[in-house]
């Protein structure tokens, strides 16, 4: 018993479609009470105002930006070291998804701030990074895209991806030192001085739960879905072959 | 090695080769700048050294597509693949090659540009040092993207989405240093890591370019 049985495409569908309808039923439980639970019975911070209350949404969603690339990269290394044609699969279905999450922090961040800085868009750190992480899963989709033969399309995807990650990181630091930020540390750590306060913990923290058994259910539907789509082009071959 | 690496120089300055095309790219973005933001001497002054290097980095993104895709065209590439040097120090030396016909004279180009854009005395040498230190790490990052792209169709448009995030921080640091040395304040760090990030580059993307070209060629 070891994790690479999953590689096989069929054992993978038949553990992880009964996963799914779960993934998704906890997802909306979890988002459902998190957010309900945090924008109206949670109390106004005495800086933000009710502004406070989009940190809901726009924190989950950027950790996930972050992780699902970083799930990508695995699961780039995976194939590029194993050969497991679900692992590629798995990080093409992931890349949309991490785009969207991405978009989704960057716009509820503007959205924060404008009237918290007033202002829409600033050349913050922690913003110019996460518009060029979003940049870099724009190059990733298109690559996939661009290639017509799978095994290749995976190959370079995959390389792309290990590249991209070394340059992201670089580029994470390159631009905390361009610019001074206005963003604030970080929401969740160890370091109780930057920690948020304790009212909003618990909520934050069902969110975020929500938020990665969405992820997590999505990834599993689209990499189940890839799956499909392989075996159908197959079968439409062998098809061509027996008509020709 | 060398062998390559003068046929890829012949091939680029000959006709065709498209060398003084890039100056010329470089040379139209610089003067359309003044259109665009207006003549006042203090803000181009100011924005110089940045627009010299956004539009070396432009000139640099423009002949890369060229890189593989004529050898891949013509059945170049597979001979040369199968040639004993590794696929390695063939990227290696096209990235050498693209350099020298293209970031080098963008960079001695920088310094008369310059004077287009009113840029203050004590910036044209911070400016050429950080384009001479700058434009081979462009030059090697771009052959990677070149590599990853050889057997797309129309694959110049993708290559500039793929190339242009990698390009984030050589840019930031490389304009930045310029930009300090401008204003004359410690360009130290800048610099140190605009030149690790060329070293970093150098050492390790002909390896990744190697490999997508090995797959390319599959």
């Amino acid at each position: 018993m070891s994790i690479w049985e999953y590689a096989n495409p069929k054992k993978f569908i038949a553990t992880t479609a009964p996963v799914i309808p779960w993934a998704f039923g906890g997802a909306l439980l979890c988002l459902g009470v998190g957010l309900v639970w945090g924008f109206f019975l949670t109390p106004v911070a005495d800086k933000f105002g009710s502004t406070v209350k989009i940190i809901y949404l726009h924190v989950p969603s950027a950790m996930i930006a972050i992780n699902a690339w970083i799930m990508m990269l695995v699961a780039s290394l995976v194939w590029l070291i194993r050969r497991h044609h679900v692992s590629a699969l798995a990080a093409k279905a992931a890349a949309p998804v991490g785009m969207t999450m991405t978009l989704i922090a960057l716009w509820t961040g503007a959205v924060w701030g404008q009237p918290m800085w007033g202002t829409w868009w600033a050349w913050d750190p922690r913003l110019t990074s996460f518009l060029i992480l979003f940049l870099f899963y724009l190059g990733y989709v298109a690559l996939w895209e661009a290639i017509p033969d799978p095994d290749q399309a995976a190959d370079l995807t995959s390389v792309l991806c290990l590249v991209g990650s070394v340059f992201a990181l670089l580029s994470r630091y390159a631009v905390n030192f361009w610019n001074q930020g206005l963003h604030q540390g970080a929401t969740l750590s160890m370091d109780t001085e930057e920690h948020i306060s304790d009212v909003y913990w618990l909520p934050l923290v069902i969110c975020i739960g929500g938020f990665v058994l969405l992820f997590v259910a999505l990834v599993l539907m689209r990499t189940g879905t890839e799956i499909r789509l392989r075996r159908l082009r197959a079968l439409e071959r062998q098809a061509q072959r027996v008509t020709a | 090695m060398k062998a390559l690496l003068l046929r890829d120089l012949r091939l680029a300055v000959r006709a065709g080769g498209g060398f003084g095309l890039s100056l010329a790219f470089f040379l139209i973005v610089t003067v359309l700048v003044p259109f665009a933001v207006g003549p006042e001497a203090g803000t181009l002054s100011r924005i110089g050294p940045g627009v010299l290097w956004v539009g070396a980095l432009l000139a640099t993104l423009l002949s890369l597509d060229r890189q593989f895709a004529l050898d891949h065209e013509d059945g170049a590439l597979p001979l040369i693949a199968t040639s004993p040097l590794p696929l390695e120090a063939v990227a290696l030396i096209k990235a050498v090659a693209h350099w020298l016909t293209t970031g080098l004279p963008l960079t001695l180009a920088a310094a008369p540009l310059g004077i287009l854009l009113n840029l203050d005395v004590r910036a044209f040498p911070w400016l050429v040092l950080t384009l001479a230190l700058g434009t081979p790490a462009l030059s090697v990052i771009g052959t990677f993207g070149a590599a990853l792209t050889v057997g797309i169709r129309r694959g110049g448009l993708l290559l500039s989405l793929l190339v242009l995030p990698l390009y984030v921080p050589t840019l930031i640091f490389g304009a930045e240093a310029a930009r300090r040395g401008a204003q004359g304040l410690d360009v130290a760090t800048p610099l140190l890591m605009l030149g690790g990030i060329t070293l970093g580059a150098l050492a390790l993307l002909p390896f990744a370019a190697g490999a997508v070209l090995r797959i390319n060629l599959r």
